[in-house]
């Protein structure tokens, strides 16, 4: 036996079994000779039949090894030599049985039958499910056809049926209301033990589908994503091919989309962004769509909002939506830094710039907007431009000490 | 003398628009090769010896991380740009801490990308806004930082923080320099450094680039 099979979860044996496999799978699993496994579940079966109900309950709970796992071939002297210690195993357990009291001397007979009926009918389970793994390729060769599998199952059931009747049977002397309590019990303790595989078997597959369910769902919502945005995007552009600015802002705008859907970044379709980088990422979104240009945007730290940083964004969006308007850029940039005593947003484009002096009275998105608001927050604006070198804003507003501490336990 | 570039993508149609700009705009460039994989990019690397490899940060088997890897000790003297649309930030420094020289991200005018492509040839580190400000949240010291082990290359001096931060602002080289007062050769040195302590420092491994982190 190899060493590394031994740290591996148990898993039955799919081929050289006798029964269902178990033996090998425990001797794999403890690295240890199969021989010596089934020799300690034959002796266990001598009392009182634990090792018969030690591996029932490994076969039911054990998996089968999945196909296409390597499998040493089964040897034939091994085989026989199982097929000696199982029989060895039932004759303990009859003569352990026969000496330990009339009792147990008219049930374990019956008993070891009807177990032996659901032992063949299990099996056939195990047989159906690996059928299943070949995929029906070269189906059946050691399976058996359907019909086989019928005559076997029913066998098992004749089997079972016939234990618990002569169980039943035995059960002389016991008056009339009694038996018929006792046979209902025990047909409905062999439908029971006869369906467990069956039972499993649908509780996998539910769990399998589930899974599949659920791969499922999460294709169909990108595929709906996709088609929402993206391919309505596209047809869009399409349409507009001779306008060359209307499909930079589509593009643009689809681009930025999907970098949110993709990136995690904070999506807030509706609500009201709660994170610095995600007021300004809206902001920039919002002049991008709005002036057909790029807002080139970086963000440095972040920090969650409070009135006087919301004010903050809004200055700079009106400083983006001034440069989109008369700067006559195809780009903005646009830098924010989060510190803790201070937040700074710089608004820059290379455009025309102007002479502060000169702006029309008509014009009053600087003056009022940028610097109105700034002011009644206590923040402060600069500007930086020259006619013909562009227009830098330059936005600082102070944080509130209690923001400090906020080292974000939040998303 | 023009300078010999390597493609490296893993969508032909980007290769072919590339390429096109690239011959159509300069004649100081020269694209003497492209691959669309991991293996198709060292074979033909290996082949060309190209001055500049651009380079996709996403590629099946391993990106361009991975090329970078498999190249670099062999060929130390070509220089890596990475060209790429991603936004996340571990992903962008990755390729930088693989050895490239530079990170332009894919929406770059064709101007700009002549420009990062001489630059780097000639042995200057190219950074966009977006990597300066990325760059600038790993050096950051704030609560959850990583601890700082050596100094030389876990910190970024006064200066080198001024060129980030005006990087980040979308200032070019010589705005830079005249902003600061000190001349343009001055900026790339600091940029070259800038470029060497996030290749080297041990902070990065530490950042995990949260946007809980990022919190001030």
């Amino acid at each position: 036996m190899e060493t590394k099979t031994a740290v591996e979860p148990v898993r039955r044996r799919r081929t050289g079994r006798v029964v269902a496999g178990v033996a090998g799978g425990v001797a794999d699993h403890l690295g240890i000779e199969v021989f010596w496994v089934r020799a300690a579940f034959a002796a266990l079966t001598a009392l009182n039949g634990v090792g018969v109900i030690a591996y029932g309950l490994l076969w039911l709970f054990v998996p089968q090894r999945a196909a296409g796992e390597p499998e040493e071939a089964a040897n034939p002297r091994e085989r026989q030599q199982a097929l000696g210690l199982v029989a060895l195993g039932i004759g303990a357990a009859v003569l352990a049985g026969l000496f330990s009291g009339p009792l147990s001397g008219w049930i374990a007979g019956p008993l070891a039958v009807a177990l032996v009926g659901a032992a063949v009918v299990w099996r056939e389970a195990d047989e159906a499910q690996r059928r299943r793994w070949r995929d029906g390729a070269k189906s059946g060769i050691l399976g058996g056809t359907g019909r086989s599998t019928i005559v076997r199952v029913l066998a098992g059931v004749a089997l079972v049926a016939i234990g618990i009747g002569v169980l039943l049977v035995n059960s002389y002397g016991i008056d009339q209301l009694r038996f018929a309590l006792l046979a209902v019990v025990a047909t409905l303790g062999g439908v029971a033990v006869l369906t467990v595989p069956l039972w499993i078997k649908l509780i996998n597959d539910l769990g399998e589908e589930r899974r599949v369910r659920i791969r499922t769902e999460e294709r169909a919502e990108i595929a709906a994503h996709l088609h929402d945005s993206v391919l309505q995007t596209l047809a869009l552009i399409q349409k507009q091919a001779e306008q060359p600015r209307e499909v930079k802002r589509l593009a643009r705008g689809q681009e930025r989309q999907l970098r949110e859907w993709l990136y995690g970044r904070i999506v807030e379709d509706n609500s009201q962004p709660t994170t610095m980088s995600a007021a300004i990422a809206k902001a920039s979104g919002e002049v991008e769509d709005s002036f057909a240009l790029a807002v080139q945007q970086v963000v440095v730290g972040d920090c969650h909002l409070d009135p006087n940083l919301y004010a903050l964004v809004q200055a700079a969006r009106e400083a983006m939506v001034n440069a989109a308007k008369h700067a006559g850029v195809a780009e903005i940039s646009v830098y924010g830094e989060v510190e803790p005593e201070r937040v700074t947003v710089f608004v820059r484009d290379r455009g025309k710039g102007f002479d502060p002096q000169t702006v029309p009275e008509d014009r009053h998105g600087l003056a009022d907007s940028i610097g109105g608001r700034m002011d009644r927050h206590g923040g402060e604006v600069r500007i930086r431009t020259r006619l013909g070198e562009g227009t830098e804003v330059q936005l600082m507003m102070p944080r509130k000490t209690a923001d400090k501490r906020e080292t974000g336990a939040r998303t | 003398m023009t300078v010999r570039v390597f493609l490296v993508d893993d969508h032909a149609l980007f290769r072919a628009g590339v390429r096109a700009e690239l011959d159509s705009i300069t004649d100081e460039i020269e694209v003497v090769g492209e691959a669309g994989s991991v293996g198709e990019a060292v074979a033909g690397i290996g082949h060309h010896r190209p001055d500049v490899v651009l380079l996709d940060v996403h590629m099946p088997d391993g990106g361009g991380a991975e090329v970078l890897r498999q190249v670099r000790t062999a060929l130390p003297e070509v220089v890596f740009l990475a060209l790429s649309v991603s936004d996340a930030a571990e992903d962008v420094i990755a390729v930088i801490r693989a050895g490239a020289r530079g990170y332009v991200t894919k929406t770059i005018s064709s101007q700009e990308l002549v420009r990062a492509v001489v630059r780097v040839s000639e042995g200057d580190a190219v950074f966009s806004p977006r990597l300066a400000g990325f760059v600038l949240d790993a050096f950051a010291d704030r609560p959850g930082a990583a601890p700082i082990s050596d100094p030389e290359l876990d910190l970024l001096t006064p200066r080198e923080r001024d060129v980030l931060r005006l990087l980040a602002r979308g200032y070019a080289y010589k705005e830079i320099a005249s902003e600061l007062f000190i001349s343009v050769k001055t900026v790339e040195t600091h940029v070259s450094s800038v470029l060497r302590k996030t290749q080297l420092s041990n902070r990065y491994e530490l950042s995990r680039w949260a946007s809980d982190r990022r919190l001030v």
